[in-house]
């Protein structure tokens, strides 16, 4: 294990339901620890099956998934579990347990550590108490800790979940636009956690985005998938006008909705809806 | 909507006027075939009862009539009197023991149909064969009357408490299997995604997920079940000997109608403080 070796390594993943149309199509892609990469790329482009392919949410049909130096394509039962405490992820609605208060969600994130007795109980060690307080401080939600997840706002929710997401202390933490159901302050803000928690923590993250110019500021790579191909794998920098017209296909609606700022912030809504 | 309202109007041309065909304007004839349309609807269903009801030989004007003699009998007759009510002593022990069978039944019959629902669930389910036979079975359950199956089990378990118990447990099960099987699928989809991605094993995502964001729809049902088992508890207590159900026969066929009335009124009593209680109970938990 190089600390240069890439932490994820994707090759040739192909992904297909039916049996003949492919959702993703000889995927390769790798990210290196602490590196923080955004997927772009239209609705139905296979953004959230290639993310659940990297935690077996979902199985590949072909290709292999090597993360953290093993090869995690084929493993089951507990040696899946072990593969999936250390990747994080966080989603779009959130998936909180609703009738739960903040604290309790959180810990759930240990689930993957525990025992399954304990885990079934919920008997959670001093420390992970103590260390699942300190993260929701750290996003913010100290006051919030025994609030039910339901009465909590849409941004407050999303940090709730990325919290839940660092006490595994993964390496990876996989979002499935994390952003798309939130307002444009709350966006900034969950954006603004998920970059510190690369930067700061040494958390790699792989990000769907419907936000071309979020991904541009916050991303130091940017992937694009169109119907299930990687079509552009660069620097922010090289993501000119072309390249977006050519990812977003040819209607010229599309790209400029994508990069306008204040349209950006609400196209992708409608779409998500 | 203009053009739903226009392409049916092509069969009613003669109530069109010549302007409507343009889109988006004023078209007076809409509103006018509106309540055309309902009028149809009223005299096609106003035939089909008279209809049916010549079928049959039932008189509805005779009906009518005899409505209110028929009632005032039964006020006559089934009133309770100071007489009735020395009954009362043998009335609630059977009350009570046909409550008591259909709060067991109900509540025996919901925790086996939570575990069946859990596994058969298609969200947090384990999968494979286990989700269709599940179906099957509740459906099984569900569909057989619960009078067919007390006369049923009749046969293998004679005249005896244990038959209306197991004949009200049976139709139970299948039924809360479905109305949980239902509320599983619907509201844990995304927090039982989550925990397998955080690595949670099959037992704690049960534990930490499933069961908390079902628990108040499965008391919900359950209270629901209670409700409609001491009713149908009487019923099957008329076919098992047991019970409220069983002392009503007695009196009713012994024409005590005035004990087989007192012992309406305790039934109805009894199931409407079980539905107060039960409104109260969800209040409490939401």
């Amino acid at each position: 294990m190089a600390a240069t070796e890439p932490l994820l390594t994707l090759r040739g993943v192909t992904k297909s339901y039916d049996g003949w149309s492919k959702a993703l199509d000889d995927v390769s892609l790798s990210v290196a620890r602490g590196e923080f990469v955004s997927i772009i790329g239209s609705s139905g482009a296979g953004k959230s099956t290639l993310l659940r392919c990297v935690n077996r949410l979902i199985d590949p049909t072909m290709g292999t998934v090597t993360f953290d130096g093993e090869d995690v394509t084929c493993v089951r039962g507990r040696k899946l579990r072990q593969a999936r405490r250390r990747i994080a992820m966080v989603f779009q609605h959130y998936n909180l347990v609703y009738r739960a208060t903040a604290i309790e969600n959180v810990l759930q994130g240990r689930l993957g550590y525990k025992s399954a007795p304990a885990g079934m109980l919920g008997l959670f060690s001093e420390e992970e108490k103590r260390r699942a307080f300190e993260i929701l401080d750290q996003v913010g939600l100290a006051d919030f800790a025994y609030t039910r997840a339901d009465q909590l706002s849409g941004g407050q929710k999303q940090r709730v979940g990325i919290a839940r997401a660092l006490v595994q202390d993964p390496l990876l933490m996989l979002a499935d636009e994390p952003i798309a159901s939130l307002d444009p302050r709350s966006s900034r803000t969950v954006m603004e956690h998920l970059r510190w928690a690369a930067d700061e923590l040494g958390v790699a993250c792989l990000v769907n985005l419907h936000q071309v110019d979020y991904a541009r500021e916050f991303s130091d790579r940017i992937v694009a998938l169109k119907e299930g191909r990687l079509v552009f794998d660069g620097a922010p920098e090289s993501l000119d006008a072309d390249a977006i017209a050519d990812i977003y296909g040819a209607d010229p609606e599309a790209p400029d909705q994508a990069v306008r700022p204040a349209a950006a912030s609400c196209a992708p809504e409608g779409v998500a809806a | 909507m203009t053009e739903r309202a226009l392409n049916p109007a092509s069969r009613l041309s003669s109530l069109r006027p010549r302007s409507s065909r343009r889109r988006g304007g004023y078209d007076g004839s809409f509103f006018r075939r509106r309540m055309a349309a309902v009028a149809c609807a009223a005299l096609a269903c106003a035939a089909l009862g008279a209809l049916s009801g010549t079928y049959v030989g039932f008189d509805f004007a005779q009906a009518a009539f005899e409505v209110p003699g028929g009632f005032a009998w039964m006020l006559a007759q089934f009133v309770p009197t100071a007489a009735s009510l020395e009954k009362l002593g043998s009335i609630l022990p059977a009350l009570g023991s046909t409550v008591l069978a259909s709060v067991a039944s109900s509540c025996t019959a919901a925790v086996l149909a939570y575990a069946c629902a859990v596994l058969g669930s298609r969200t947090a389910g384990v999968g494979g064969p286990v989700a269709p036979i599940v179906r099957a079975i509740a459906s099984l359950f569900r569909n057989i009357p619960v009078v067919a199956w007390a006369f049923i089990l009749l046969f293998s378990f004679k005249q005896s408490e244990f038959t209306g118990f197991f004949a009200l447990f049976l139709t139970s099960f299948g039924y809360l299997t479905r109305c949980f099987l239902e509320s599983i699928d619907e509201m844990s989809a995304g927090p039982v995604e989550a925990l397998r991605a955080v690595g949670a094993s099959y037992g704690q995502i049960v534990a930490q997920a499933v069961v908390p964001l079902s628990i108040t729809s499965v008391v919900s049902w359950v209270l629901y079940m209670i409700e409609t088992n001491i009713r149908d508890a009487t019923l099957i207590g008329i076919l098992t000997g047991t019970g409220i159900g069983f002392v009503f026969d007695i009196y009713y066929k012994s024409f005590r109608y005035d004990v087989a009335g007192l012992v309406i009124l305790c039934i109805i009593a009894v199931v409407v403080a079980c539905e107060l209680a039960s409104n109260h109970v969800r209040r409490q938990i939401i």
